[in-house]
């Protein structure tokens, strides 16, 4: 594990644009994130998943210079977040996790002055406010105030704020969260863009779907501590298997049939998910033999290690 | 988690400013309303229909009419009003409701700048809407002139330290009801007992001693003064007040956001 890291400027591309090394948060006696280190190369798109409370609001909040941390290293482009948090700043897009779009102006004024804080030059900060409402599709919103705007037109706008300066690394804290389906797709389609025009990303998202659709990598916390790590692809097989069958309200003979077979199973009384690697020959016969209806195969999910990696308990 | 403030401050607070100056001359109309016709409603109701009753008032040694004495108070009393409000309220609305400082803090502007804009805001709205008042009680002619218009700079100096003041409890209630606390324990009481509408020496010994504690009464007597037309060195220690207000009261309002917003 790499600890000691110069602050040059300048760093070559395979240089990873985050890195964590040990990285702690501590809220008084709570330890919100418990010496975890992750690092997020050039052009990768990287996801933080996680139960409420996990800590991956706090570890992003430290990223983006906002909370100091208690403990580790935390290095942007390769500069040390303790030492360079207005440079790094300055080079990064911030879509929070709430609306803080500025009410009291209108659309367009809401990118005009948001780039003022990064002392863009006006000439500068109108035209990219132009071009930033047209890739967002909100022209025709743009004098409009923020109030006005649908949840998604919002969205949207937040993430065209984020992109104002530029920025070598977008961070993005639940971007779709209570978004209508047709919104959710159309922020999705634009990240795709970013993505492949090459911006690196950080993403913390509940949204599962989300996350093996968007990520290339990512990691899911539990507790302030990372449970895994890796390719939403390879964290399904490794984890999970291939395939899924669910059975809904399991008569006890297909309990005795799984424990002798010893198949991979999660029992939750009236529900009994199997997860196996081949499921098309085993759902024939479980289908046959134990149930005639209510019972399903699918493919396994993100969702499916989430659940068996973090618990089915509720957090709140 | 110690900070020096000084390092972490840069005149990019202007952009914060700026922004504040954006919204306000959207609807700088209805801005200029309370300025312009405050004066107008004290004078007419206290000026002319209370001086009958009341006569003229001494201060310093000179018999003064009622209208005199009360013009510059309202000034002063403006120039508390508009900062002190603006830092309180409106500052805490942004803060709070909008989320305005949260999404500036992942630019890259410092809370000590986005504080120091806020301030620097206030007193900014102090010094218009003193303009115009003065202004407004300039065509009563109760304005000795050029002296009178020192109370420009000097609502810019009493709005920074108001202002400061008005941020040090945004930073510390925990919602917008608790502002009732202060103002009606700090800003009422000054309203009305800081030589604004009758003289100091009115009160009783004991009551006197507090006001000669509260920055309205300085105030006050530096607008009284400087209105007379009087310039001389007994205006040194209501200047000196207030700038040690604003010496004192600046950082620690940085010092309360900081703890309250960086977690």
């Amino acid at each position: 594990m790499k600890v000691a890291r110069k602050n040059s400027p300048e760093q070559s591309s395979a240089a990873p644009i985050v890195e964590a090394v040990a990285l702690r948060k501590e809220f008084g006696e709570l330890v919100a994130v418990n010496n975890i280190s992750f690092s997020v190369s050039h052009g990768e798109c990287f996801g933080f998943l996680g139960p409420n409370g996990a800590g991956k609001t706090s570890t992003i909040r430290m990223i983006y210079g906002l909370s100091p941390m208690t403990g580790g290293n935390l290095y942007v482009f390769g500069l040390d977040i303790t030492q360079n948090a207005r440079t790094i700043k300055s080079r990064l897009g911030v879509c929070h996790q709430d609306n803080n779009l500025d009410p009291d102006l209108t659309v367009r004024q809401n990118l005009e002055i948001f780039s003022r804080y990064f002392d863009m030059p006006l000439g500068v900060a109108q035209s990219q406010a132009a071009s930033l409402l047209k890739f967002m599709a909100l022209e025709h919103k743009s004098d409009a105030r923020v109030m006005e705007l649908s949840g998604g037109m919002m969205r949207r706008l937040v993430l065209a704020r984020s992109l104002l300066n530029s920025p070598e690394l977008l961070i993005l804290d639940e971007p779709t969260t209570g978004l209508d389906p047709q919104s959710r797709h159309q922020v999705w389609e634009r990240l795709a863009e970013l993505k492949a025009r090459g911006l690196s990303i950080l993403i913390s998202t509940h949204n599962m779907d989300e996350a093996a659709r968007l990520c290339d990598r990512l990691i899911i916390m539990d507790h302030g501590g990372i449970l895994v790590e890796g390719r939403p692809f390879d964290l399904i097989r490794e984890h999970v298997g291939h395939d899924i069958i669910e059975v809904l309200e399991p008569p006890p003979g297909l309990r005795q049939f799984v424990r002798l077979r010893n198949l991979e199973h999660e029992d939750l009384g009236h529900r009994l998910i199997i997860s196996t690697e081949d499921g098309n020959a085993l759902f024939r016969e479980i289908s046959s033999e134990y149930c005639k209806e209510g019972c399903i195969m699918r493919m396994a999910t993100l969702e499916d290690v989430f659940l068996k990696l973090t618990g089915r308990e509720l957090r709140e | 988690m110690k900070e020096t403030i000084s390092v972490n401050l840069s005149a990019r607070f202007l952009r914060v400013w700026e922004r504040n100056l954006v919204v306000y001359r959207q609807n700088w109309k209805i801005s200029f309303v309370p300025p312009l016709l405050e004066p107008f409603f004290y004078l007419v109701a206290f000026g002319v229909g209370l001086s009958a009753l009341v006569g003229n008032v001494s201060y310093r040694g000179s018999e003064i009419s009622y209208m005199l004495f009360i013009a510059p108070a309202l000034l002063a009393i403006n120039i508390m009003n508009n900062a002190f409000f603006e830092n309180t309220y409106a500052s805490f609305v942004r803060m709070y409701y909008q989320k305005t400082f949260d999404a500036m803090m992942a630019t890259p502007l410092s809370l000590e700048e986005i504080i120091t804009g806020e301030i620097m805001w206030g007193a900014t709205k102090s010094v218009i809407a003193t303009a115009i008042m003065l202004a407004v009680i300039s065509l009563f002619g109760l304005i000795r002139y050029p002296e009178g218009l020192l109370i420009i700079p000097l609502s810019l100096l009493g709005g920074i330290a108001f202002g400061s003041i008005g941020m040090i409890f945004t930073a510390i209630v925990a919602n917008i009801e608790l502002f009732n606390l202060p103002v009606f324990l700090f800003i009422t009481p000054m309203f009305l007992f800081s030589g604004t509408f009758f003289p100091v020496e009115n009160l009783p010994g004991w009551a006197q001693n507090i006001a000669i504690l509260l920055p309205l009464t300085h105030m006050v007597n530096l607008t009284r003064s400087l209105s007379l037309g009087i310039v001389d060195r007994s205006l040194l220690p209501g200047f000196f007040y207030f700038v040690v207000s604003c010496i004192v009261f600046f950082p620690i309002a940085i010092h309360k956001m900081h703890r309250r917003l960086i977690k």
